[in-house]
């Protein structure tokens, strides 16, 4: 990790009108990320802890505030704009791996790995993560964990700058969640990609730089973590 | 190839069954398309190239008697290119083998060479050779429905004189393509043929040596057909013209036309139809399919695709299936043109066959039917590729149920919870409930419409034989007798009953519109042959005025009350300004009617007759057979039963052809519809009914939340689709109707029953199959993840 602001959030917030009621999923957040670090995001249920991370990424868009990803201002982006940004440097894996159903893993990642700029190829990526004698099964042939492994190589294979990951051990055991931890943890060391990681696994912020904690859509505590842990240390 | 275009491919894979019923009903309209402009294209430049070839004429004049030292007088009438005197006479036929006698119209060939118009084909032998006078050709049909092959003879009367004739050839010519005896409603093969025989022993029967009765004319290009009638009808007035009149009123071609007339309405009405029901049902099928697709797109959009990839894969997902649809649509509409086709020339005599659909017609329906698909996708793939990815990877909300009126209803009813489920899942999502009782209303309709020709042509029939013409047998007269002698016809074997009846041609003018028919004595008396207005009730007939059926008041554009030139087109050959007094809705025919008492007075005769209709005892048929068979004075025959019996057939048959294509396109439609509903809702709703399961219903109780929404909604579609049957069939009422035929528009309760019958059993049908995928659904999967 470096002191490099590569990510800057200033007076975010996120109002949801569904219906009669308004829900502020997000109360105000200043926020800085920085190059190169994996930081995990803790926080209760609905304390806006993926309304956050969308937003970083560019799913969604802030009803007020202002983000700067390094020298890029991406609020008030066009849509095409944040879907290049999305496209040339963020990675995404979410808890229910949303894989395509149809494609096998080499071809879930060969779907990025086609319109990334200089991607691994798709093997490689899969290598990663320990599938390389997966390549040609379906998701639905594959356990949670492997799905979940297709996704990161899938996310890591353009080679992101930003990879946001919501909740990727949520529907997994422990074991089998180490192994996810893994491949996120060497993207991060081997490749510099910066990591953000939400879960509801306290023990998971010993693999981190920094731990953010959320609360009722603000920002309640950030935490330096000068002992970082290799995933494999940690168990739940 | 491309990831994102290998997901194409198996998602076409996965949704083959569904793709396929999109297909198949795009496929439908499609067809229609290509089906009815491929015949209608092709059975015109058939005709066309048939009429250039055999040189048919396009002025038609009969006459008395004409002498031949005239012919160079009217070649000499500006505008004609070509003239073809012949001598025509109506003549009864004894085959050998058939009791009844048979009618012919026996025409003579030049002395020297072909006829320059009108040419005959030869078929099977040859024609008569110059100078024999027993030789004759026959018309194809007519020798091939009595088994008459060259070498064959049989026995004509011409003109009192039994003439034994020896077949030596067979014959088509292109003014007999659709061959109909005077008088008669329908062709009769059995009993009415065209005989062509050498001129000199034909003149010679007809007592017109050196004369002749019969003209045809071809005009020089850019000539007026209007001014050679004209100046022919001047030149034959005073040999006894009966008016000379161009192709449209050549009754071989007038068939023809009302035909490829049909054929155009039937391109025009039907394959709209299809296509915006097709066009529709690929929509709402599409944008639900894409709905489901929602996550996927919202993950796509995530990894960074553009909104224009994203909307370019599901166009080609839709691409897809619209392509699959077009080409199940041109290859069925090609292979059932081209049989229709073939129907076609056997129904008509064509020599030959030129099967030319065109390009157009393919070409316009794939337009139209990738239209269709790409535009259903294009909305729904919008509708979702607008989301922010986000929100596109949510599952969508539960759908929020409220309470209405009905549920207050139903609830009171005490309903079981099942039923309950239907109903909000109805009135929960009224516009996909809409759109399949929409879908199921048309397929209701288009039957409804098949069904619907059966009833008006039943209506057609019980009009024109069992209301209006209740006469058994009806004998042509050589020429006119005094009315008197219709007593001494009451003496001819087995016949309990005689009315003597008159009609002669005549021109109706008013104004620049002119019609030539035939104007027909009425007479109080008269029971056999009636004149009926609209409701069936027998028409009075004025004292003075005529009487017109509507299809004729309409090509003069006359109303009750108008005064239109009648012209008799026999001595005295006067005429006289008439008022028309009566407008009938009349199926068949184009006879104007008369009192006899005013058309007397207007011929200076007394009463006269030139035709006897017959009651007669069945029994003694033979008898009354043999007698005419040998009568001089009758120059032809028509025997009721024979032409209803086959009108009967012929309508049938080929009607039975196209209802039944049309009917499977309602099915398909239906089965199209309900399979793809069923199938969406299978998708949607599988967490829902998989739960139902763990709670320990069983496969009939879930199986009957999802029937019984769909039976419920086809029962719905009902009302609607009777409607549209009555719209649609309106439509082709007005569309099909020609000069010679007017469709009435009735509708039985049956065809109404049978449709919605139909269109309920596919529906049930369609619903089952995807009732039993439901059977097999694996429960934990189905709790576990959607489709
Ligand atoms: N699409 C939406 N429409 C309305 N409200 C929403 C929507 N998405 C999130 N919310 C609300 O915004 C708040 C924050 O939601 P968010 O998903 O960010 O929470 P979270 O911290 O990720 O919770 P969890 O740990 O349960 O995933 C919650 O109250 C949630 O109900
Ligand atoms: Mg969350």
């Amino acid at each position: 990790m470096s002191d490099q602001v590569a990510f800057r959030v200033e007076g975010l917030t996120k109002t949801y009108a569904s219906g009669a009621i308004a829900v502020q999923a997000l109360r105000g957040i200043d926020l800085a990320l920085y190059e190169g670090e994996l930081v995990v995001l803790l926080g209760p249920s609905g304390s806006g802890k993926s309304t956050l991370l969308n937003i970083l990424g560019a799913l969604d868009i802030p009803s007020t505030g202002r983000i700067f990803f390094r020298e890029h201002e991406l609020t008030g982006m066009s849509d095409a704009a944040l879907t290049a940004f999305r496209r040339e440097h963020v990675g995404f894996v979410f808890q229910f791996y949303n894989l395509v159903p149809s494609l096998t893993a080499r071809e879930n990642v060969a779907l990025v790995t086609e319109i990334a700029k200089r991607p691994m190829r798709p093997e490689e990526a899969l290598e990663r993560v320990g599938l390389g004698h997966r390549l040609a099964h379906f998701p639905a042939e594959l356990s949670g964990g492997e799905q979940q492994r297709v996704a990161i190589a899938r996310a890591i294979a353009k080679r992101p700058e930003v990879l946001l990951c919501d909740e990727p051990t949520g529907a997994l055991d422990s074991a089998t969640g180490v192994t996810v931890l893994e491949a996120l943890y060497e993207a991060n060391r081997d490749l510099g990609t910066i990591t953000a990681l939400i879960t509801h696994n306290a023990a998971i912020r010993r693999i981190a730089h920094r731990t953010i904690r959320l609360a009722d859509g603000r920002v309640a505590s950030i935490e330096e973590n000068p002992q970082r842990m290799e995933p494999a240390g940690i168990e739940w | 190839m491309r990831a994102l275009d290998l997901k194409l491919m198996r998602d076409l894979r996965r949704l083959w069954a569904q793709c396929l019923a999109i297909a198949l009903v795009l496929g439908c309209g499609v067809m229609v398309l290509v089906l009815a402009t491929g015949t209608e294209r092709s059975l015109r430049l058939t005709r066309d190239a048939y009429y250039d070839r055999g040189h048919f004429a396009q002025i038609f004049a009969a006459a008395t008697r004409v002498p031949k030292q005239l012919l160079p007088e009217i070649a000499r009438i500006p505008g004609v290119a070509q003239v073809e005197a012949r001598v025509s006479m109506n003549v009864v036929v004894d085959l050998p083998g058939m009791v009844e006698p048979a009618q012919a119209r026996l025409l003579s060939l030049p002395a020297a060479g072909a006829p320059v118009l009108n040419r005959p084909t030869v078929r099977l032998g040859r024609l008569p050779e110059p100078g024999r006078i027993d030789e004759v050709a026959l018309s194809e049909n007519f020798a091939e429905a009595n088994g008459l092959a060259p070498g064959a003879s049989f026995a004509a009367i011409l003109n009192g004189q039994r003439r034994a004739l020896r077949v030596v050839g067979l014959v088509l010519s292109p003014e007999f393509v659709y061959l109909i005896g005077p008088g008669a409603l329908m062709p009769d093969d059995r009993h009415y043929g065209v005989i062509w025989m050498n001129e000199e022993p034909a003149a010679a029967a007809a007592g017109l040596s050196g004369a002749f009765n019969d003209l045809s004319l071809r005009l020089t290009r850019g000539a007026s057909e209007a001014a050679v009638i004209a100046a022919v009808d001047r030149v034959l007035a005073p040999y006894g013209g009966t008016g000379a009149h161009g192709r449209e009123q050549q009754v071989s071609d007038t068939f023809l036309r009302g035909e490829l007339g049909q054929l155009g309405a039937m391109a025009l009405i039907l394959p709209p139809i299809f296509l915006i029901v097709s066009a529709f049902l690929v929509n709402m099928v599409l944008s639900r399919l894409i709905l489901l697709e929602r996550p996927v797109i919202g993950l796509l959009k995530a990894m960074g695709f553009t909104g224009r990839e994203i909307a370019v894969h599901y166009l080609k997902l839709s691409i897809g299936i619209g392509v699959g649809g077009v080409l199940l649509g041109w290859i069925a509409g090609a292979w059932l043109g081209a049989r229709t086709t073939q129907l076609y020339t056997e129904f008509y005599r064509f020599p030959y066959l030129i099967y030319a659909p065109g390009t157009a017609s393919f070409a316009i329906s794939a337009v139209m039917g990738l239209g269709a698909v790409a535009l259903g996708a294009v909305r729904a793939v919008n509708a979702s590729a607008r989301l922010r990815p986000a929100v596109a990877m949510q599952p969508p909300a539960p759908p929020l149920y409220r309470l209405g009126r009905i549920d207050a209803a139903a609830i009171r009813m005490g309903l079981r919870q099942t039923t309950m489920m239907i109903l909000r899942s109805i009135t929960r999502w009224p516009g996909r409930a809409a759109v399949t009782v929409l879908g199921v209303s048309a397929a209701m309709s288009v039957l409804v419409a098949c069904f619907f020709t059966f009833d008006s042509i039943a209506a057609v029939i019980d009009e024109a034989f069992t209301r209006t013409n209740r006469q058994q047998v009806t004998l042509h007269l050589a020429r006119s007798v005094p009315a008197t002698a219709t007593e001494a016809a009451a003496h001819l074997p087995g016949v309990t009953r005689v009315e003597g009846a008159f009609g002669l041609p005549v021109r109706l003018t008013r104004g620049w519109r002119s019609a030539l028919t035939q104007v027909e004595a009425r007479s109080d008396g008269d029971t056999l042959v009636r004149v009926l207005d609209g409701n069936g009730r027998v028409v009075a007939m004025p004292p003075a005025g005529l009487v017109l059926p509507e299809t004729l008041a309409a090509k003069l554009g006359v109303a009750p009350g108008d005064v239109v030139t009648l012209s008799l087109l026999a001595p005295p050959r006067d005429t006289v300004d008439v008022a028309v007094s009566r407008v009938l809705p009349q199926s068949l025919g184009e006879t104007a009617y008369i009192a006899a008492p005013a058309l007397f007075a207007l011929m200076r005769v007394a009463p006269q007759v030139n035709r006897l209709n017959l009651l007669v005892d069945t029994d003694r048929l033979p008898a009354l057979y043999a007698a005419v068979k040998t009568a001089p004075a009758v120059d032809g025959v028509l025997l009721w039963t024979g032409i209803r019996a086959q009108f009967d057939a012929t309508i049938r048959e080929n009607l039975i052809r196209s209802v039944m294509i049309y009917a499977v396109l309602g099915v398909l439609i239906t089965v199209g519809v309900i399979y793809n509903a069923a199938r969406i809702q299978l998708s949607e709703r599988s967490y829902e009914l998989a739960s139902l399961r763990v709670l320990g219903f069983t496969r009939a109780e879930v199986g009957y939340v999802l029937v019984g929404e769909l039976m419920l909604l086809t029962f719905l579609a009902i009302p609607p689709g009777l409607l549209g049957g009555y719209g649609f069939s309106a439509l082709i009422s007005a569309g099909f109707s020609t000069d010679l035929i007017r469709i009435p528009l009735v509708i039985s309760r049956q065809t109404y029953a049978v449709a919605a019958l139909i269109a309920a059993v596919s529906a049930l049908g369609a619903a089952l199959v995807v009732r039993r995928r439901l059977d097999r659904i694996d429960l934990a999967t189905a709790l576990k993840q959607r489709d």
